[in-house]
């Protein structure tokens, strides 16, 4: 896990224990506030036969569109004499049953068949997913109406039906969650142990997906009620079944004549949905936490830069770095606290440190593709003498890829997937020297030869999903030799790879920096890679720099005690298991 | 009489391919071996060799197209769950990912104590036998209320292999359960295995890529290369003068942490692959 | 790439076929209401029966519904039973009116949905805010109220838009424009709300991936970046919210037919129900499921060439 990692994305979890969702839900305004009101709402609905005793389709001609105020009327009464306020109420229960009926019919449908249909083999998922796209193919509101002849306009059944088209996007949710929880690595641990199919999907399975069901539910109950209410709108269903729609549609063809008639129904409604709404969000943000932010995509770290040192002739310089980032209470935290590197042109520096040491945010600042919210708090980095950290954006660009050069470390993941390598590469050659597309499908060509791949073509009109890791780094290293780089600055580029193309990764390496005098800046864990390649060593731990020296120097002779530590970690060569087998004892812990 | 006590004989375990026909890819293609009590057999190999796989159709999670597995001279090559429950008592396991491994949801003494329930041990006992289990892998009590995002990565593989200890098995398949952590991290966890060894008496089946972590636990070593186990042999002799080219390979190909004799490795590694590529023109003129 | 968008289309038939058929199982047990209503006051025991009889509906469902299905291959799609119009010549024209509506919305959406989606991903701040605050407002309006609010201010009081009606593009391009400008605009407001919000997520996380980085490190454009290659793998799950917004724009013109008085599809398929005309109510809903299929057909095409994993599928 990177640092960025950490700050960014606070947790590669997302399920947050029971007791502080629900205390997530409470401390926010926003669901404190719309689930009070659909408890408010909820209860008129319950309470409607004690509040008011008028029956809603009962007609009092003599009330015929009566203003709000009328005795008897509080809302007034609609053009057939009806009285407003209780048909507002009694609609209410009509809404309720309608969005419980379509959400609940939704819900079990759904998540029972995503539970299948995620959980076991291929055929049965198969199958599943598609009867459900057949569902969803469906045309929604107009197979309602069709279907009304069958219905009979009973608004339950059409609520039922409405259910089961509503059912494909919560088993699409459970399905996926499923098959995500399926293959960790605990519920492998837990067949292991002999756990029926059954107690895992309870146990593992069922308390990863409540969070999602629950926010779907919010929205489809929403969903169901307003479909009805549209469906009422039309006049489809029922005349005496009193709801916001039909009050609605009433309302609107009295526009002219008591237009606070509209006004009522289209309240309660635009509340009952805005509320589901907005409760859906607050779930949301409760269940599954902070959502990464949207943030200017380059902006140049905040920065404060300390005097350059008097004149070095080393290639890359850097000064007192210090990077942070801003943590949720308002502070900062500092991920690297001073660091001070030089590297001469030619020459080969590893960068070594476990995790979190702060080596990766380091060569990032030099790179300066740190992450937007990084804070640069003082130091200085020099190139060839020019100071780094004061460049704007556009200039930046202009030393990257042309005199800085990047290696990643995952191959894969750093390959845009929906472009061939040939073109991925052309367009990174194009962006830093001007070339026909012509020359540059060349050169590209020749590198792609000179990193080893065999068949330079064939590469070229790849996908990086058709090539192998190995394949994938070495064309990385070839878009980042191209333009023939000063300083070459490479990220762990071996430790995704296995053993055997990692020495061949790293012999590529070795030539080409000869063949080029790149100075190449390391980063890396691995000792046995620095003393590889390396001429110089800087170990670093806590965002700082503890030790640096010759390669051969601090190997044989480390003066830190962390750099002591981390050298006596590493196992043995010569060190081979030279006792016997156990023999078994009887229960040994008590 | 099969004295050992775990036997996997002519192995073989193949996946269904991509294509709508297309026949199913053989990812182990029949291998055979045998780990003691008390024993600690090291495979190794890169990726796509089929190591895990290996560990994976020993516990269950693999379904092998051919050959045997026997426990205790039990045949568990197409175990069905109850008798994977049974045999949870003897055979359990250590995954590579620290982060995945533990059901984030649930808390460090239900996540323990889970494999003794399932055996029908009492909470009260299940209770008292994860106290000494933190206690045995070197973690604090108060653990038990606490859950796995709270703790490092070092930290939350001892909870895994408290977990595989739980019900005293006596073979505990590790994969790659050190190659997620850091290097000092790394060293402690694989002291803390032996030590568990030496104390239990447990035997270990331990599938890593890193040539020099499995040397430094195994007693005897196999090495797989795409499907096959191309060499089997004591630690000491497979790790440092293997006698199959492949081996061979893999052995110098691992960079040695001092420049010079690097530089030697290096050296020895060139010579070794030209030597190589000639036998292998020569046999193909040959044939 | 050919084969993979035949076999969705045969597969998008097979289940025309398997749609059409239980709508028109479902609706076989409504013959007798039907022909109830067709005969209205002259409905006794024999006319029943005649009438039954020689529309066919006492033969088994199978049989009516193959005959039906065979129809469609000669382009017969049936004959409404209270107009005697062809039900293809009928549907056709109203589908006309619905499609320019709902294109013209669909594609005002995309345009909207796309700038604000990225330009509130890659700038953040005030754009970000104004762009959550648009999506929040889409859903939790429901289409009806805004729609009747729009016609009241600007039809009725501003009086600058009509009210109701519709003109055909061919006859009068500005009038049509107005004639559809508020339901467009009602469409849109729904539309961009889903569309805005999965854009800016998509992009967002695209962003963070770690090929972004790496190819700012070979100096290329931040807008090459954006535009070029995270909007394009950041469109797949953008796509298939278009094609549900689609049809459900298409669903939802029902009721904006109703409120504008638009002769529609909406407003045909409505009528026919009412009245139980099953041949028109089997020509809509072959007509629907193909147009469903079409659009998703073309969505699954639209996301294999832009993204190359999902054609090996």
């Amino acid at each position: 896990m990177s640092i960025e990692q950490l700050v960014v994305e606070p947790s590669q979890v997302t399920v947050a224990p029971r007791r502080s969702v629900f205390g997530k839900l409470l401390r926010d305004p926003q669901a404190v506030i719309t689930m009070a009101i659909l408890f408010i709402i909820v209860m008129l609905g319950i309470f409607t036969p004690w509040l008011t005793s008028i029956d809603p389709n009962e007609a009092q001609l003599s009330a015929y569109n009566a203003p709000p105020g009328t005795p008897g009327h509080i809302l007034g009464a609609d053009q057939s004499g009806r009285d407003i306020a209780s048909r507002l109420l009694h609609s209410i229960s009509t809404s309720v049953i309608a969005g419980l009926i379509g959400a609940s019919v939704a819900l079990v449908i759904g998540t029972v068949f995503g539970l299948i249909g995620g959980y076991f083999g291929t055929k049965i998922r198969a199958g599943t997913e598609w009867l459900f796209n057949l569902i969803m193919t469906f045309p929604g509101l107009l197979l309602l109406i069709l279907l009304m002849p069958v219905t009979k306009g009973d608004y339950r059944a059409t609520m039922l039906i409405f259910g089961v088209l509503l059912s494909p996007g919560i088993f699409r949710i459970v399905r996926n969650l499923v098959v995500g929880v399926k293959n960790e690595l605990f519920v492998d641990a837990a067949r292991v142990s002999g756990l029926s199919n059954l107690r895992i999907l309870a146990r593992h399975v069922l308390f990863v997906i409540r969070g999602p069901i629950i926010i779907a539910t919010a929205f489809m109950i929403g969903s169901a009620i307003g479909i009805q209410s549209g469906l009422a709108f039309l006049g489809v269903g029922s005349n005496t079944v009193p709801s916001f729609g039909a009050m609605i549609a009433e309302g609107f063809g009295n526009l002219y004549v008591q237009p606070v008639q509209f006004v009522w129904p289209s309240l309660m409604l635009g509340l009952m949905t805005a509320s589901l709404v907005l409760l859906g969000n607050s779930l949301r943000d409760a269940f599954e936490g902070v959502r990464p932010k949207a943030s200017r995509a380059t902006r140049r770290p905040v920065t404060v830069i300390t005097e350059s040192a008097a004149a070095d002739d080393a290639l890359l310089v850097v000064q007192d770095l210090a990077i942070g980032y801003p943590t949720p209470s308002g502070g900062v935290r500092e991920v690297v606290t001073g660091v001070s590197l030089r590297l001469e042109a030619g020459k080969t520096l590893g960068l070594v440190g476990e995790s979190g040491s702060g080596k990766t945010q380091t060569a990032f600042a030099v790179l300066g593709v740190l992450p937007p919210d990084a804070r640069i708090l003082r130091g200085s980095i020099t190139l060839n003498g020019r100071e780094l950290l004061d460049l704007p954006e556009a200039k930046m660009r202009q030393l990257r890829g042309r005199e800085i050069a990047y290696i990643p470390q995952e191959p894969m993941s750093n390959l845009d997937p929906s472009y061939t390598v040939g073109a991925q590469l052309v367009e990174g050659i194009r962006a830093s020297s001007k070339m026909t597309a012509k020359d540059a499908k060349a050169r590209v060509l020749e590198l792609l030869a000179r990193v080893g791949i065999t068949d330079p073509r064939r590469t070229f009109d790849s996908y990086p999903h058709q090539i192998s890791g190995g394949m994938a780094q070495r064309v990385l290293i070839a878009g980042a030799v191209a333009s023939r780089p000063t300083l070459l600055i490479a990220d762990e580029p071996t430790t995704a790879l296995d053993v055997t193309v990692q020495a061949d990764i790293l012999d590529l390496l070795r030539d080409l920096q000869q063949e080029m005098g790149m100075a190449v800046l390391i980063v890396t864990h691995n000792f046995g890679v620095v003393a590889d390649l390396c001429d110089h060593i800087a170990v670093m731990t806590d965002g700082t720099v503890v030790e640096e020296g010759t390669a051969l120097d601090i190997f044989r002779n480390p003066q830190h005690e962390y750099t002591q530590m981390l050298l006596g970690s590493i196992l043995e060569d010569t060190v081979v298991r030279t006792d016997a087998p156990s023999r078994p004892t009887t229960e040994a812990v008590s | 009489m099969s004295e050992h006590f775990l036997e996997v004989s002519d192995l073989r375990v193949s996946y269904p391919s991509r294509g709508f026909r297309r026949p199913p890819v053989e990812v182990l293609h029949g291998v055979s071996l045998t780990i003691a009590e008390g024993e600690t057999l090291g495979v190794v190999g890169e990726s796509g060799s089929g190591k895990t796989t290996i560990g994976r159709a020993i516990l269950g999670l693999a379904k092998p197209s051919g050959g045997r597995i026997t426990l205790r001279g039990e045949d568990i090559t197409h175990a069905g769950t109850a008798e994977r429950r049974r045999i949870s008592r003897d055979l359990q396991v250590v995954f590579q990912d620290p982060y995945t491994s533990l059901n984030p949801s649930m808390t460090i003494g239900d996540i323990l104590s889970e494999p003794l329930i399932i055996q029908g041990t009492s909470s009260k006992d299940a209770s008292k036998r994860v106290r000494s289990l933190l206690d045995k892998v070197g973690l604090p009590s108060d653990a038990i209320e606490r859950r796995p995002r709270e703790f490092s990565g070092g930290q939350r593989q001892r909870v895994a292999i408290a977990r595989a200890l739980a019900p005293s098995p006596k073979l505990i398949v590790c994969d790659e359960p050190v190659s997620a952590l850091d290097l000092t991290t790394q060293a402690r966890v694989l002291e803390l295995l032996v030590d568990i060894q030496r104390e239990t008496g447990v035997a270990y089946l331990f599938v890593s890529h890193d040539l020099s972590v499995v040397r430094h636990i195994s007693h005897r070593v196999a090495v797989v290369y795409k499907g096959d186990i191309v060499e089997t042999g004591p630690a000491a002799d497979v790790t440092s003068q293997p006698e199959h080219p492949y081996t061979q390979r893999l052995l110098l190909a691992a960079p040695v942490a001092d420049p010079l004799e690097q530089q030697q490795r290096r050296a020895e590694r060139r010579r070794l692959i030209d030597l190589q590529r000639e036998q292998d023109e020569q046999a193909g003129a040959v044939a | 790439m050919i084969l993979y968008a035949l076999r969705r289309l045969v597969a998008g038939l097979v289940l025309a076929v398997l749609v059409t058929f239980i709508t028109f199982l479902l609706l076989s047990t409504s013959f007798e209401s039907v022909v109830r209503s067709i005969l209205g006051l002259a409905a006794t025991p024999e006319s029943i029966a005649s009438l039954t009889h020689s529309l066919g509906y006492d033969r088994p469902v199978l049989v009516q519904y193959f005959e039906w299905l065979g129809g469609l291959f000669t382009g017969d799609f049936g004959t409404s039973l209270f107009t005697s119009q062809p039900v293809a010549v009928a549907v056709t024209a109203r589908l006309t009116v619905t499609l320019s509506l709902v294109a013209t919305a669909l594609t005002i959406t995309v345009i909207i949905s796309v700038l604000l989606g990225v330009a509130a991903a890659t700038r953040g701040g005030a754009i970000d805010r104004i762009s959550q605050g648009i999506s929040l407002l889409g859903y939790i309006v429901p289409g009806l109220l805004l729609a009747i609010v729009l016609v009241v201010v600007f039809a009725v009081n501003l009086r600058i838009l009509p009210a109701t009606g519709f003109v055909p593009f061919a006859e009068n391009p500005a009038k049509w424009a107005a004639s559809i400008t508020i339901p467009v605009i009602v469409l849109v407001i729904g539309g961009i709300a889903s569309m805005t919000a999965q854009i800016r997520g998509s992009m967002i996380d695209e962003l963070r991936k770690d090929y972004v980085r790496t190819l700012r490190t070979r100096g290329i454009p931040t807008n090459a970046i954006v535009l070029r290659h995270a909007l394009r793998n950041a469109s797949g799950p953008a796509l298939t919210v278009l094609s549900l917004e689609f049809i459900s724009m298409f669903g939802g013109s029902l009721i904006i037919e109703n409120v504008f008085a638009l002769p529609g599809f909406g407003s045909y398929s409505f009528n026919a129900a009412l009245q139980g005309d099953i041949p028109v109510i089997m020509g809509i809903t072959v007509f629907s499921v193909m147009l469903v299929v079409t659009v998703n057909l073309a969505t699954d095409i639209a996301n294999g060439w832009l993204n190359p994993k999902a054609r090996m599928h």
